[in-house]
């Protein structure tokens, strides 16, 4: 099956620092893909190279068979990413479900003079928002808090409304950065079978984690960034057993 | 007692009427601050509505709801090029690039020899009455909050909250922004186009940087988080100086110094201990009592 994302000879420079220096990975359709590496790899600029908060400073990244390195965020999202942050960044003023409503923009269309002019189709369009709204919060177990403000909710919690808000455009793919900072473990557990479901659905996600018994519990395949350049890739298993990515975290044996 | 209303009506007219007008003026500042963006270029869009009404009822004879309707639809023309480029800068950078737009329009008013320049124009017939003024801000009322929980004010709101990440779900944020800084040149234009068909004239000076801090202080008081605050702001702020002209005497101040002294008394106010305005009030004091029986009970 062709990827549906695919990132070709990426390089993304501050001054003199290459954060990203030529990887290149593929991610396949209904997969979850891991990407993993010590800090400083270049995981969250990755992230935000695909989501287009960032610009390649070389290489190509594509979305089928389209290019959508130089996008801005808005179009990249409208091709049907979404993405989560590994620094919380929800509308922390808005309450949970708002925050999902946010999250739903592009997959509403309603009218403005009905919604003007105070339409009953106005009013039904909106119902239908705010209920897959409140789905959307149920799903990643957070139905009890869907009028608390973003910015009352514990830790774990904000985290899942990104999830919940990243989930609510119907992504074909789903970035998360860290989406278990911070968690206990048993809202790791739930996230990493939330996770599954959404692959299952045929949605595909890309992993940035830090906790290797999530990554290696549910990813289909792990790239592995060091020093912004890819030094292994594979399915979990070989990638725990390579000696360049045990080199990379633990320092070369001597 | 009908008597003693219509009085009361005839001796505030003007008090009334530029209670709408400035209401008007907040809800234009509003427009920008609600998208998180400090625009101050609407005294210069109010010159440019109230100019272009003054000339089209005096020069070219045009009936008054059309020369009205031109004050709406001139500054938002003129905001669209204004917008595109400037909208890329944020903060206070955005606030001196508007104010810069302002101060370009005024000079170029005061240059202008067709429009008498620094004098301006006078001899407007008046044609303003009170109830278009305050139809005009009904309407800008009723289509803020229609806007409010929509798709459309939640995006406002995601972009003021935090512009990138907004973004990332898909907001075409620019667009955004222009739309609400139109939609506030468009309510500046038709404030001056009342404006000058109510005091009889316009001139530059009437639209220079004082006159657009007036509108960020009316909405700032008032409350700019919700669409209703800037027009409380604006009503206050009106009243006030009324109210100052019988207290002058007694305190033994002239009234105009006396005026801005109270004006900068109640920003300073409003800034320190209502950071949401005047609609916060009643939140704010069930807040401070619900401390004290806190404190009560602790101690």
């Amino acid at each position: 099956m062709s990827p549906l994302l695919s990132l070709t000879g990426v390089e993304r420079a501050f001054g003199g620092v290459r954060a990203v220096d030529g990887a290149g990975f593929a991610v396949a359709p209904g997969q979850v893909h891991g990407l993993i590496g010590p800090n400083g790899a270049g995981k969250t600029t990755v992230i935000n190279l695909i989501s287009g908060l960032l610009a390649p400073t070389a290489g190509s990244i594509q979305l089928g068979d389209r290019p959508i390195h130089g996008l801005p965020p808005w179009q990249v999202a409208a091709l049907g990413v979404a993405r989560t942050f590994q620094n919380i960044r929800l509308f922390p003023d808005l309450s949970a479900r708002d925050n999902v409503l946010v999250g739903q923009h592009l997959r509403r269309s309603p009218s403005l003079a009905a919604r003007m002019l105070m339409l009953p189709s106005a009013r039904v369009e909106e119902r239908e928002a705010r209920e897959r709204a409140a789905a959307l919060l149920t799903r990643v177990g957070l139905s009890e808090r869907v009028h608390e403000h973003a910015r009352h909710l514990s830790y774990g919690e904000q985290r899942r409304v990104e999830i919940a808000r990243a989930l609510a455009s119907t992504p074909r793919l789903l970035l998360l950065d860290e989406p278990t900072a911070g968690m206990n473990p048993v809202e790791v557990q739930a996230v990493a079978q939330l996770i599954r479901r959404v692959a299952a659905e045929g949605q595909s996600v890309l992993l940035v984690e830090h906790n290797v018994r999530l990554v290696m519990d549910v990813c289909d395949t792990i790239t592995v960034l060091c020093f912004g350049k890819v030094i292994a890739e594979g399915a979990p298993r070989t990638v725990a057993e390579d000696p360049a990515v045990i080199a990379a975290y633990l320092g070369n044996p001597k | 007692m009908w008597d003693q209303l219509a009085d009361l009506y005839a001796t505030y007219q003007s008090t009334i009427a530029f209670i709408g007008i400035n209401s008007l003026l907040a809800l234009s500042v509003y427009t920008t601050l609600s998208c998180g963006q400090l625009a101050l270029g609407n005294a210069g869009f109010s010159a440019i509505g109230a100019y272009a009404a003054a000339l089209l009822t005096m020069q070219a004879h045009w009936p008054f709801p059309l020369a009205i309707l031109a004050a709406v639809l001139v500054p938002a023309a003129v905001a669209v090029p204004l917008g595109l480029p400037v909208l890329r800068i944020r903060g206070i950078f955005l606030a001196i690039a508007t104010i810069g737009f302002g101060e370009v329009v005024r000079l170029g008013l005061v240059n202008w020899d067709y429009v008498n320049g620094a004098q301006g124009i006078v001899a407007i017939p008046q044609k303003t009455e009170l109830w278009m003024i305050y139809l005009a801000v009904a309407a800008a009322l009723f289509v803020l909050a229609r806007l409010r929980g929509s798709k459309w004010g939640f995006a406002l709101e995601a972009i003021r909250e935090d512009e990138p990440a907004a973004r990332t779900m898909g907001i075409a944020t620019t667009r955004y922004k222009l739309a609400m800084l139109v939609l506030g040149a468009a309510l500046a234009g038709l404030a001056g186009g009342f404006e000058a068909h109510f005091t009889f004239m316009v001139a530059p000076n009437g639209f220079g940087f004082g006159r657009v801090v007036d509108m960020l202080v009316f909405a700032v008081v008032g409350g700019s988080q919700i669409y209703w605050g800037p027009v409380v702001g604006a009503a206050f702020l009106t009243l006030l100086p009324e109210i100052l002209r019988d207290v002058a005497p007694l305190v033994g101040i002239e009234p105009g110094p006396l005026r801005l002294m109270v004006n900068g008394l109640v920003l300073l106010a409003v800034i320190l201990f209502l950071p949401n305005g005047m609609v916060s009030l009643p939140r704010r004091i069930a807040e401070w009592r619900a401390a004290r029986v806190a404190a009560r009970s602790a101690a």
